[in-house]
């Protein structure tokens, strides 16, 4: 096999790789939704956005699709900011929020489906118990860098912060009244499971991400620990209540006043069918 | 291996077919490059005409959602990662060969070469969990947070080292041998033979390894990303964490919109230069001497 490798005797210049750049454009697909007269639906809902928001969408379509036979819907997840372009573009029939609405989105029809909580985690060996919001707000902007400022023993303070974008790093910042310039991260990650492994991997760090995903892998073993907020414990439970502070709506969106098929999905989304489906992903059903 | 046979009985056309076949098989690779550079410009020129290429390299820092897009921390953090296991990998990618071909007893040798071989073939991915959930620990009891420059250089390090080793034992092998017994014959020691006749007659096969595993070091994405902590900052030391361009992108594209979107494409676009500085560099480097 080493043989194919023998290049010396070309010149090999300019074809050293970049096919890595391949990968960057984002096709956004489009598709039209339609129905028949009939009270058959059919047709294909586009839905793309929050990543938080995705496995949600995707798992309640799959049941959808399971009740009308001639519907595909087609989770694509891309952030909160691109559920909104999509679905103003129309790009997407439904857009993924995973927040409230801002000002500037009143264009868009908004429709909650549960509520999800943000949390903060420490390692399971860590001696702190709950930091004060001014004790994270010191942490996360390198006022304090050691634990044993904040009661714990004396090790440097592993700061993880979200890559800028996500929707959790946008609660997270929003609640604790940061600018990400501000912030003194030692680890910046993607996803809520790295978030997690990351935490889980070195005993003095600290970070935030999704309570139901966190509560999940505390659930499975996983040496971490959620942390109270504001004295109210961290848990789905709370995060239902309304109590925990750190929380947020999840939202789907779209551009007009939906009817017929995107209609019957939203209705669906937001029904009781669906708080099974809610309850497994680890978010929390909204009271109605 | 038939193919060559048959090239003692091929007609002029089947001859003038091939030809334009390959013609037309370059022809497609040269296009690709051009089109991916075209439309990375195509994407990022909103942002370079709208906030122009100097604030890339004078803001203060990157936070593009802020408006700040400072490239120069990761710029230094690919540079760092890949001048370090570099330098690491080609002393051991090209002593492992030598040691393989003049040193190690032949069963050996091909024992070692397979597991090389295997050893390029394993996926980033998976360096990058290893890396994450055993190499950072460590680092991290040494100095936390353990996500560093340091566990990306030696990630890289593994990566690029089969690259090295298996194009230097290539090039080794290639060593005509009457070279090998002349030096034999005039009564030279080993190493003497290998330093004063084998590296000069494969000095074209290791430098063209050197370039190839620069190349993927610096295009490396997903085992840096899971590693090296992806704080935007200019490392003050091999314990710091660093955010390469690579990773930059593969960590915000999913989530950027307008001028952030567009600024990543300035990222491609700054990997790119480095890749053509490379190969020129290297044209440089080489000319009338290394190909000769």
């Amino acid at each position: 096999m080493y043989r194919y490798l023998d290049l010396s005797r070309q010149k090999i210049g300019h074809v050293l790789s970049a096919a890595l750049l391949l990968a960057l454009g984002g096709i956004a697909e489009t598709a039209i939704a339609q129905t028949t007269g009939t009270s058959q639906l059919s047709g294909k809902l586009v839905v793309t956005g929050a990543s938080t928001l995705a496995p949600l969408i995707s798992e309640i379509g799959k049941r959808f699709e399971s009740l009308s036979p001639n519907v595909r819907v087609d989770v694509q997840t891309g952030g909160s900011s691109r559920g909104v372009a999509d679905a103003r573009q129309g790009l997407a029939d439904i857009g993924m929020v995973s927040r409230a609405m801002k000002d500037d989105e009143k264009d868009l029809h908004a429709f909650p489906v549960a509520r999800d909580g943000v949390g903060i985690i420490l390692h399971k060996d860590n001696p702190v118990q709950s930091l004060t919001d001014e004790q994270v707000i010191a942490i996360y902007t390198g006022r304090i860098i050691n634990w044993k400022d904040v009661g714990g023993k004396d090790a440097p303070i592993t700061v993880v912060n979200k890559a800028e974008g996500r929707s959790t790093l946008e609660v997270f910042l929003h609640y604790f009244k940061l600018k990400n310039a501000d912030v003194k991260a030692q680890v910046v990650i993607g996803d809520n499971e790295q978030g997690v492994k990351t935490v889980a991997g070195s005993r003095h760090g600290i970070g935030y991400v999704s309570i139901g995903t966190a509560e999940y892998d505390e659930s499975q073993g996983v040496p971490i620990k959620l942390l109270p907020t504001g004295g109210v414990p961290a848990s789905t439970e709370t995060v239902r209540n309304g109590t925990f502070p750190i929380s947020r709506p999840l939202h789907i969106v779209t551009r007009t006043s939906p009817i017929g098929l995107t209609k019957a999905f939203i209705d669906y989304a937001q029904s009781k069918a669906v708080h099974d489906i809610i309850a497994q992903q680890y978010f929390v059903p909204l009271v109605n | 291996m038939t193919s060559l046979h048959s090239n003692t009985l091929f007609h002029w056309s089947t001859d003038d077919f091939l030809c334009w076949f390959l013609r037309g098989l370059a022809g497609v690779a040269g296009t690709i490059v051009i089109l991916i550079v075209t439309f990375l410009i195509m994407e990022a020129l909103p942002v370079l005409q709208g906030i122009g290429l100097l604030r890339f390299f004078t803001d203060p820092s990157w936070h593009p959602a802020e408006g700040f897009y400072n490239l120069t921390p990761m710029l230094w953090g690919t540079v760092f990662a890949m001048a370090g296991s570099v330098l690491i990998a080609t002393p051991l990618g090209i002593l492992s060969a030598v040691f393989c071909h003049y040193y190690a007893p032949v069963s050996l040798g091909k024992l070692y070469r397979r597991l090389i071989e295997l050893l390029a073939g394993i996926p980033s991915v998976v360096y990058g969990f290893w890396g994450l959930v055993v190499l950072v620990p460590m680092i991290g009891e040494i100095h936390p947070p353990g996500q560093s420059l340091l566990a990306g250089i030696l990630i890289l390090t593994i990566m690029i080292l089969p690259t090295i080793a298996l194009m230097a034992d290539a090039s080794l092998a290639n060593v005509p041998q009457q070279y090998l017994r002349g030096a034999a014959a005039l009564g030279l020691p080993r190493w003497a033979t290998i330093r004063g006749v084998v590296f000069p007659a494969a000095k074209s096969g290791l430098f063209t390894g050197v370039i190839l595993e620069t190349g993927r070091a610096i295009g490396e994405t997903m085992a840096i990303l899971m590693v090296c902590g992806n704080v935007v900052q200019t490392p003050s030391s091999l314990f710091d964490p660093i955010r390469t361009l690579t990773a930059n992108i593969a960590l915000e594209m999913a989530y950027a919109l307008g001028d952030h979107r567009a600024a990543l494409f300035v990222s491609g676009l700054v990997l790119m230069a480095m890749i053509v500085a490379l190969a020129i560099a290297a044209e440089w480097i080489s000319r009338g001497r290394i190909y000769g």
